[in-house]
């Protein structure tokens, strides 16, 4: 069991060995050692795992202390782990998928100037994940929270050169942090009202305090998830972090990181029990942030802020799950997710790379002639995340919209509807790169669509690795190396079996009996008979399968239709502008006028009054000399006129 | 408790060698002749080590349960007027002392300066004992002599030292601090002749006069805003700042190291042990009104930081920021809060030194601080960008470094009493992520202009003094228990004289026993 300290132990002894002796390892020896560093840690949770199969379902629960944290007066926390179904659960696709992309970071940041930097943040990443999902209380998992987006920061910056890059990494990091206000407030007010911070310490008791502070907490922790999840509003950063090299798009901004916040309302389960209300908001939220993000995915041309906005949306689906009470379903599709969308953003990495760092869709095209293994295993992923059947996104999405269709109908139809749109705008974009007529040959265009002034769409579709910036030699796309390809090949069996995990036929339903212990018995039951579920499952997948079709033949015949390209969602329907200029502006406009209130009032007062000093000075007969100790003997002069006076009254 | 003080301080005076060595050492610079600056240079060094080192073994040897004064060195001065030389140690004080101890030597040797070596070492090494001696001086009048003694030294080495508008800013240093001082001297005078009502002797010792609570509860009120006057200057407190960006950015880098690092706390650590201890009442009373100006300086200096253009200034107006965080969680007047207070104290001189000598070194070899003037860094000196971004993290208040410890335990600690105190100043989290991470952007982020292409990366001379800053950081950060557990006792014994000497009760969560270990 004491395999569970080597979890994280484990990234974070691959984080220690590369800051000391990266540089030496140099490329490809770094990469290696950071891939056994992770690799060692998912066997490590494979060996935990099994530990806990072999255990009764209610003893699947293990504290594992490492020492006390903090500890002031009444106030104790210690750095703990909790290993239970839950955060093994995550720590196992954690690892496991975080494995395959430092496997193919190994080939993908081949060359790159800075290759053994890449992976000292790749492994604190791991870390500080780890700790994340495997912290006992709600502090251990602030640790983890911060840290995954100070490295969610180092990533998006990674090539910092480019100044889009590093506006990129600050709004990630300042937007996450207003989520952290609210972390932070909700912890205070956890210990206010339970005197604890520790998962199975204050969740059992989550019902005695008063009603108004579980909604409050509940809100406040929702606000974090919003941040790290990217839900609406705090969504805006995750389009953005675009700008990191493709495997930290795949590993934290699709895989990993951004479910955290799904993590944690599966984690206070126990509490959102409690505030039906908050949990209705978390169901709002989500579907209408799925359908949002779906709509502006529709019309992107960078085959990454695609993704970036099909991640935003799928994340949507969780908390619709959440909002449900459909917590198994939730973790369920953060699973098959995960499969899915970093084998999607990892094969979009490998075009990338085969097209010499071309990110713009109109300029790919029929990419299947010349990179085979990439187009199968993308068109897998595609499969999954449109919800054709059988394969993994089939199953864990039918299980959400079922619960949605037992929560609201309403909830249930916005939830259908945006599966329609991913089947289409994924569709879409497999048409765009892989099919068609290949437009990578063409020259260059002066500018390519009107929309590129947002701030959001990419202005050029910038040469990724800043080493080889600016050289588009035309030369023929061509497949990536084995190192890249085998882990396409292995998500891609995840997207295509992920399902098994948890088919919804009584015993084969693995998933909800494993997390029974963690998320069972809180959540309430949902009422949706099996012909019900059945026939809604059918129209869901109709839908989608139309989806397809429709999409398909539009865009595999020609790039540009501008009618389905509206500005407005080009331009994500104007809302980083709006943030631009309520937050941007605004903001420096606050800023700079409580910088000239100090300049000018408050420090002005100060040298008003001396400048008064200095005038009475020179008309009192010149007693101002400048001189520092003559004011010191003026000061000291009058202190001792009051200190008389005192004297007298007090001995008086 | 007493009992351990006399043998302590029977066995060997490590307190009064700890302030007098500084000063025998600037007695020796002063001799050596001015033709070997270098000479100089390494005796003000070894002596400042040897002053660390004492304050080492002063941690050391220091009882961890005892919430008491420590190694207390007790000897009759001004009989008359109940005068001694008093000098003790606690949780309280520990880590300050300490810090003084670490941060002397690495300012001594850290930066590069112009001029005369002798008077440069000299000012230094008072500006020391004035330090220490005041963070150890258990009698007030001792206490208010070291107090200014800093003033002086500090004067001369940001009016000899610093930059172009040196003058202006030196002056307004010392005014400023002195006009705070003045006051803080009538409520000190007034303290200790009202306090002989009833028949009781003079004294200016500080636990006898705590223990006395003699004033009546208004002139309590009155006096004790004299006391809080003139710390809120050092501190400094919104809406008495403005001296503070000029000296920090005008002073040598050494100058601001030490400004921010250690003198800034002689600010919160008198409220704390002069405002709290001696006037418990009427620090639980006007409470609102520190809170208030606490929150204030979070925001405000926050926000004042962001627009600023020259780098140096912008850590001054965080100083004005985190300062604030101190005040906050001091009177919260929980064990959380003043803890988490205590802890800040610390960390603000690590971090924001730290900033300072980061700073400094940009300078000597850019000869800007402009942040327009400046870009792209981390490519032309990477080792310095990374010690930036790790520095600046601690300072943001990430987890695992040691800024957060103490920015959690303050706004948890005031949470527990004045919720929406602690909720405003929770937006300083974000703020500072703002000013920090947008300054780290247009400085080190982004492709290096020419005149910025070519500097050299940190010497070796220079990544030794970040060494111990950083990794205390780390340190503190992970494992802050030794600290915690050290501050903690005095922090607790304070508490419970607030709590004994007002209507002021803090909420059971806080205390400890209030739940099952």
């Amino acid at each position: 069991m004491n395999a569970a300290y080597l979890i994280p132990a484990l990234p974070l002894a691959g984080f220690v060995l590369l800051v000391l002796f990266g540089r030496k390892l140099a490329d490809p020896l770094a990469g290696w050692v950071a891939t056994l560093a992770i690799g060692s840690s998912f066997v490590a949770t494979a060996v935990t795992f099994a530990y806990l199969l072999g255990r009764d379902a209610e003893h699947r629960a293990v504290t594992k202390s490492m020492f006390t944290w903090l500890s002031v007066g009444g106030f104790q926390v210690k750095a703990s782990l909790l290993v239970d179904p839950l955060s093994i659960t995550m720590c196992l696709f954690v690892t496991g998928v975080g494995t395959l992309i430092h496997l193919y970071s190994i080939g993908y940041m081949h060359g790159d100037p800075r290759y053994s930097r890449f992976f000292v943040y790749l492994n604190l990443f791991a870390f500080s994940m780890l700790m994340l999902v495997l912290g006992d209380n709600l502090l251990i998992t602030f640790l983890g929270w911060e840290g995954v987006g100070a490295c969610s920061y180092f990533l998006i910056s990674f090539w910092f050169e480019r100044e889009s890059a590093a506006v990129a990494g600050k709004k990630a990091f300042v937007t996450n942090r207003v989520g952290d206000f609210g972390f932070l407030i909700a912890t205070f007010l956890t210990f206010g009202a339970f005197g604890s911070l520790t998962y199975h310490e204050f969740l059992p008791k989550a019902g005695t305090a008063s009603h108004t502070t579980l909604v409050a907490i509940a809100l406040l922790l929702f606000l974090g998830a919003c941040g790290k999840s990217a839900q609406i509003p705090l969504y805006v950063w995750l389009p953005d972090a675009m700008e990191g090299p493709t495997p930290v798009s795949a590993l934290i901004h699709a895989a990993t990181m951004v479910t955290a916040g799904v993590y944690l309302m599966a984690r206070m389960s126990p509490l959102l029990h409690f505030t039906p209300h908050v949990l209705d908001l978390v169901a709002w939220i989500g579907a209408i942030t799925a359908l949002f993000a779906a709509t502006i995915a529709c019309a992107q041309d960078d085959i990454k802020k695609v993704l970036a906005y099909s991640t935003i949306s799928q994340l949507g689906y969780m908390f619709l799950a959440v909002g449900s009470g459909a917590y198994v379903a939730a973790v369920f599709h953060m699973v098959t997710h995960a499969f899915f969308k970093a084998l999607l953003f990892l094969g979009a990495g490998a075009v990338i790379h085969g097209l010499h760092d071309e990110q713009d869709m109109k300029r790919m095209g029929a990419l299947r002639k010349y990179m085979p293994v990439t187009a199968a295993t993308f068109i897998i992923g595609w499969l999954a995340i449109s919800g054709f059947p059988g394969l993994a996104g089939f199953w864990s999405k039918d299980d959400i919209l079922a619960a949605a269709w037992g929560h609201s109908k309403a909830l249930w139809v916005i939830g259908a509807v945006t599966a329609g749109l991913t089947a289409y705008y994924m569709t879409r974009q497999v048409a765009l790169v892989f099919f068609g007529q290949p437009r990578w040959k063409e020259a260059r265009p002066e500018h390519h669509g009107a929309a590129d002034k947002a701030e959001l769409t990419t202005p050029e579709p910038v040469a990724e690795h800043t080493a080889d910036a600016g050289e588009h030699h035309p030369v023929e796309p061509h497949e990536a190396p084995p190192l890249m390809l085998i882990p396409l090949v292995v998500l891609a069996v995840g997207a295509l079996f992920g399902g098994l995990l948890n088919l919804p036929f009584g015993t084969w339903a693995f998933l909800e009996r494993w997390l029974h212990p963690v998320l069972g018995g809180v959540a309430p039951e949902i009422h949706v008979a099996g012909s019900t579920k059945i026939g809604i499952g059918a129209v869901v997948t109709v839908l989608a399968l139309i989806a397809i079709v429709i999409g398909f033949s539009i865009w595999s015949r020609r790039p540009e239709n501008p009618a389905l390209e509206p500005l407005v969602l080009k331009k994500a329907w104007g809302v980083d502008a709006l943030y631009s200029f309520l937050f941007g502006t605004g903001g420096a406009f606050v800023a700079a006028e409580s910088a000239a209130v100090d300049k000018q009032v408050i420090d002005g007062a100060v040298n008003g009054t001396g400048s008064l000093v200095r005038l009475a000075g020179r008309e009192g007969r010149r007693l101002q000399t400048g001189y520092v100790r003559n004011y010191a003997l003026g000061i000291a002069g009058g202190v001792v006129v009051i200190l008389g006076y005192v004297a007298v009254r007090a001995g008086g | 408790m007493m009992l351990a003080a006399e043998t302590s301080a029977v066995a060997f005076p490590l307190l009064t060698t700890i302030v007098l060595l500084p000063i025998a050492v600037a007695a020796v610079v002063l001799v050596i002749p001015r033709s070997r600056p270098e000479i100089v240079k390494l005796v003000g060094f070894l002596g400042a080590v040897a002053t660390g080192l004492l304050t080492i073994v002063a941690l050391v040897e220091f009882k961890v349960h005892d919430n008491g004064f420590q190694f207390v060195s007790h000897h009759s001065w001004i009989s008359d007027f109940g005068i001694s030389w008093k000098l003790g140690v606690d949780g309280i004080s520990l880590f300050l002392v300490v810090l003084t101890g670490v941060l002397f030597p690495l300012a001594l040797v850290g930066p590069k300066f112009h001029g005369d070596a002798k008077s440069w070492v000299g000012w230094m090494l008072v500006l020391e004992a004035g330090c220490l001696g005041s963070f150890l001086a258990l009698d007030l009048f001792l206490f208010f002599l070291f107090f200014e003694l800093t003033l002086v030294p500090m004067y001369f080495i940001i009016a000899g030292w610093g930059y172009e508008n040196r003058v202006y800013a030196s002056l307004k240093f010392f005014l400023y601090t002195l006009f705070g001082s003045a006051f803080m001297l009538v409520g000190m005078l007034a303290l200790v002749f009202l306090s002989t009502k009833g028949g009781h002797h003079i004294t200016f010792d500080l636990e006898t006069l705590a223990d006395r609570q003699a004033l009546a509860a208004t002139t309590a009120r009155w006096v004790f805003l004299a006391f809080a006057i003139g710390f809120a200057v050092k501190v400094p407190l919104f809406p008495v700042h403005t001296w503070l960006p000029d000296a920090h950015t005008e002073a040598p880098t050494a100058g601001s190291v030490i400004l921010a690092g250690v003198l800034l706390k002689l600010g919160t650590y008198g409220l704390l042990r002069f405002g709290v201890y001696l006037f418990p009442k009427a620090a639980a009373d006007l409470a609102p009104l520190l809170l208030t100006l606490a929150v204030i300086g979070i925001t405000y200096g926050a926000l004042v930081a962001t627009v600023q253009r020259d780098l140096k200034r912008l850590v001054a107006y965080s100083s004005v920021a985190h300062l604030g965080f101190i005040v906050l969680g001091t009177f919260a007047l929980t064990t959380q809060g003043l803890s988490g207070g205590i802890v800040q104290m610390v960390n603000h001189g690590l971090t924001t030194g730290a900033l300072f000598f980061l700073v400094g070194m940009i300078y000597e070899r850019r000869h800007t601080r402009q942040i327009a003037e400046l870009n792209g860094l981390q490519k032309t000196m990477p080792f310095l960008g990374l010690t930036f971004l790790v520095v600046m993290l601690a300072s943001v208040g990430l987890p695992g470094l040691n800024g957060f410890v103490g920015e959690f335990l303050i706004l948890l600690g005031t949470f527990v009493t004045r919720r929406w105190y602690a909720v405003v100043a929770t937006t300083g989290v974000i703020l500072a992520a703002v000013y920090l991470l947008w300054a780290y952007q247009r400085v080190f982020h982004g492709e290096p202009s020419e005149e910025n292409r070519h500097l050299p990366d940190m010497t070796w001379r220079e990544k030794a003094i970040m060494l111990p800053l950083v990794g205390l950081m780390v340190f503190l950060g992970v494992y802050p228990r030794p600290v915690l557990d050290r501050i903690n006792p005095s922090v607790e014994r304070l508490v419970q004289h607030v709590e004994n000497h007002s209507t002021f009760q803090q909420p059971g969560v806080a205390a400890r026993g209030s739940q099952a270990p």
